[in-house]
């Protein structure tokens, strides 16, 4: 921890977390490399969300410390960007695609000062990156879902960070939406920035993650995509609550078996 | 691509003459009224009021003025945050403090009185997040129960006040309903800083304020002060209902900081607008209050406040452009008229098809017949062609019917529309040929010209539909409007 450069996006220690004395994640150990594109799993209540926030500092861990970059969180903050869960704003809020998106500029600029004429053209350069210039005066209550979360990645793309947490980007969403959004994914991943995704569906998680991170409270395993998405690791974090995984798993690992044969 | 001009909503100049027009009738009535109520004693009244010279009445004007605004702007984040019923119990609290300040001293001093108000509203604002975060109680219970329980304190202290014998006590119980003659020049002072205030405090952070009420989580990552931002609005909210007190009373001052921002949001859906549009309603409902609290001499000004802010909210409801009743309703039947409109133009153009476009005229009889319609409905129908001027009679007797150059037009895009789409239908996404009319009968009076010129590439540009019939293509109808000129 001597160089800041050296550091590690993402380092977290020992990190339990309370809500009402009640564990919702207990000792978690994590180094995040820098371009690594991490699936997160993990059933509902699992802690995928407070570990997302517990990071960012919007809940207090009981125990434990995190590091980005070296650093606790309100140092780094110029570094990390954020896409939260689409159900937690009020779609019918007051502003058009063009104010959200500009809020991804708001922590460049500081308190008080007004946007200028850079931050209108960045925020349509990302605007134009998720193929929504033209919406961009529409109140955001007029988009369908995977338009509203096109909204939110292009204010995450505004932010110009090198980290990045998104609180299931994938969830309803059509598939246009699905396959724009794990493109650009791979698109920031090639240029060296960090993604830390919170992912619901098993079936695709394999195709579209080079890493994975299993949590049910606990760590459960963390690694490359192709040893860690193992019917034994997925039973451990599922339980026996989805038959289907076992057949996800099976149909997967005789893919993959398939692919080895074919490719040499 | 880049510099995009940032549009707005409406159409300005259209607007501005509706607008316009508007007011020149309200004044109109206005003005009426005013020259009948010459000479009665409600007429004097009228003159005294916007005469301006009476100071009372000047002060009363001011205050509803600046308690207007106050409430309307800091409302505004307040509805949009949905936390309406915290402004409810808020106001409800203060009552209490108020009471405790005019004890201190036994008269009524401006500055004790705003102070024990505003620390019972923060002290109500803090029980209700402390039982919040400590117990399992729901917040809309634990706002019920804090709103009454300071409110109840508030009215016994009030009827305590009645009993004792002590000179100031006049005018205590104005705290109810609210009275803006009884406004001391004090309590227009403190009116105006909180105002200052607020006004300052929005717009150096109105960047943060849009972003923490609309995202607080994402704001907190972004660096921003979301708990102190929350706070200090908080604390402009109590300072502001505290001073409003006065003129509106505590039952009903909540009114003030939801109707006018709720009107707005019938109004507008950009953040901006909506500040100032809520400040602006909240003091045209201030204004409202303190005349009509003064024509019928001595009223309570708060309810004829609110009930000023309860009109403004009735007709944006109404007559809202965008989302007011009347005007969707308006919409609709243009947009119907105009369908009805395009049919009739389609059927007409498939008749002068029929002749070979050897004929220009056609006999309402005949459109009758092709439309299995009666003769009447076929003359309703082309006097719709006419109010939009796509056709005019040819005779007095209303027999006969000739497009104009501007019907012929939109005739051939429609059934151009209506072709194409059968044709896209057939060969694209494999329907059936005699499946296709009744889809084509709906899309074609919404189909723009770009989507028709993609269309037209993509079908590799067609000249005849799945039933082959001639497709009338965009250069066809450019030379028929040419030819369409003469008469044959």
């Amino acid at each position: 921890m001597t160089k800041k450069n050296a550091a590690a996006p993402l380092e977290i220690h020992d990190l339990t977390v309370t809500y009402h004395r009640q564990p919702v994640l207990y000792g978690v150990d994590l180094i995040v490399d820098p371009g690594c594109l991490v699936g997160v799993m993990g059933p509902n209540g699992a802690g995928k969300s407070t570990l997302i926030k517990t990071i960012m500092g919007m809940v207090p861990p009981s125990h434990g410390w995190v590091k980005l970059f070296g650093q606790p969180f309100h140092k780094a903050i110029t570094r990390v960007g954020y896409v939260p869960q689409r159900e937690s704003v009020d779609w019918d809020f007051p502003v058009s695609v063009f104010d959200v998106v500009m809020m991804g500029r708001y922590k460049r600029l500081g308190l008080i000062r007004r946007p200028g004429k850079k931050d209108r053209d960045a925020v349509y350069e990302c605007l134009e990156k998720l193929k929504m210039a033209d919406l961009a005066d529409r109140q955001i209550g007029n988009l369908s879902g995977g338009q509203q979360q096109r909204v939110f990645l292009a204010r995450a793309l505004a932010q110009e960070s090198d980290l990045y947490f998104m609180d299931e980007p994938f969830a309803g969403v059509d598939a246009a939406t699905e396959l724009a959004i794990i493109e650009l994914l791979r698109e920031l991943k090639d240029a060296g920035k960090t993604l830390f995704v919170v992912h619901h569906d098993v079936t695709t998680a394999r195709k579209y993650f080079d890493t994975l991170l299993l949590l049910n409270m606990r760590l459960v395993d963390f690694g490359p995509t192709e040893k860690v998405f193992t019917q034994q690791n997925l039973h451990k974090v599922y339980g026996g609550r989805l038959n289907i995984l076992t057949e996800v798993a099976t149909a997967d690992a005789q893919q993959a078996s398939e692919d080895k044969l074919e490719s040499p | 691509m880049r510099s995009k001009p940032r549009k707005t909503n409406w159409s300005l100049p259209k607007v501005k003459t509706k607008v316009l027009s508007f007011f020149v009738v309200l004044f109109g009535v206005l003005g009426l009224g005013y020259v009948s109520l010459q000479g009665t004693p409600m007429g004097a009244q009228v003159d005294r009021f916007f005469s301006f010279q009476d100071p009372a009445v000047r002060l009363a004007v001011v205050a509803c003025l600046l308690l207007g605004l106050n409430c309307g702007l800091l409302g505004a984040f307040m509805v949009v945050r949905r936390l309406a019923l915290v402004g409810d119990t808020l106001s409800h609290c203060v009552l209490p403090g108020v009471i405790l300040g005019f004890l201190w001293g036994m008269y009524k001093n401006p500055w004790t009185m705003f102070f024990g108000a505003a620390l019972a509203g923060l002290l109500g604002l803090l029980c209700v997040s402390w039982i919040k975060r400590t117990t399992t109680v729901r917040e809309d219970s634990v706002l019920g129960i804090i709103l009454t329980s300071f409110y109840a304190v508030g009215i016994c202290l009030i009827t305590m006040i009645q009993r004792l014998n002590i000179e100031g006590k006049a005018g205590v119980d104005k705290f109810l309903f609210g009275q803006a003659s009884a406004l001391s020049e004090q309590d227009v002072l403190l009116l105006a800083i909180v105002a200052i205030l607020a006004i300052t405090f929005v717009v150096l952070f109105y960047k943060e304020l849009l972003v923490s009420s609309f995202d607080p989580d994402f704001s907190r990552t972004s660096g921003i002060p979301v708990s102190f931002l929350f706070g200090a609005l908080m604390f402009l909210l109590t300072f502001s209902v505290v001073t409003a007190l006065q003129a509106t009373g505590a039952v009903l001052v909540v009114a003030m900081l939801i109707t006018p921002a709720a009107a707005a949001y019938l109004l507008t859906d950009r953040m901006h607008h909506l500040l100032i549009f809520a400040s602006g309603l909240g003091m045209l409902s201030g204004l409202l209050g303190a005349f009509f609290s003064f024509l019928g001499s001595r009223l309570p000004t708060g309810p004829f406040m609110v009930v000023g802010a309860g009109a403004i909210f009735l007709l944006a409801f109404l007559f809202g452009p965008q989302y007011g009743v009347f005007p969707r309703i308006w919409r609709r039947y243009r947009y119907r008229s105009r369908i009805q409109g395009e049919n009739t133009l389609k059927a007409i153009y498939r008749m002068l098809e029929d002749t070979k476009f050897e004929k220009r005229k056609v006999a309402l009889e005949a459109l009758a017949r092709f439309r299995k319609q009666s003769f009447a409905e076929a003359v309703q129908d082309v006097k719709v062609l006419k109010r939009k001027g796509w056709a005019h009679f040819e005779d007095r007797s209303l027999k006969v019917m000739k497009l104009s150059p501007e019907g012929w037009h939109r005739a051939c895009q429609i059934t151009r529309n209506h072709r194409l789409w059968e044709l896209y239908l057939t060969f694209e996404a494999n329907y059936a040929p005699d499946h296709v009319h009744d889809d084509a009968e709906r899309i074609e009076h919404l189909l723009g010209e770009e989507i028709v010129k993609q269309l037209e590439e993509r079908l590799n540009f067609p000249n005849k539909d799945p039933h082959g019939k001639l497709i009338p293509s965009a250069k066809d109808i450019e030379e028929g409007l040419k030819i369409y000129g003469d008469d044959r």
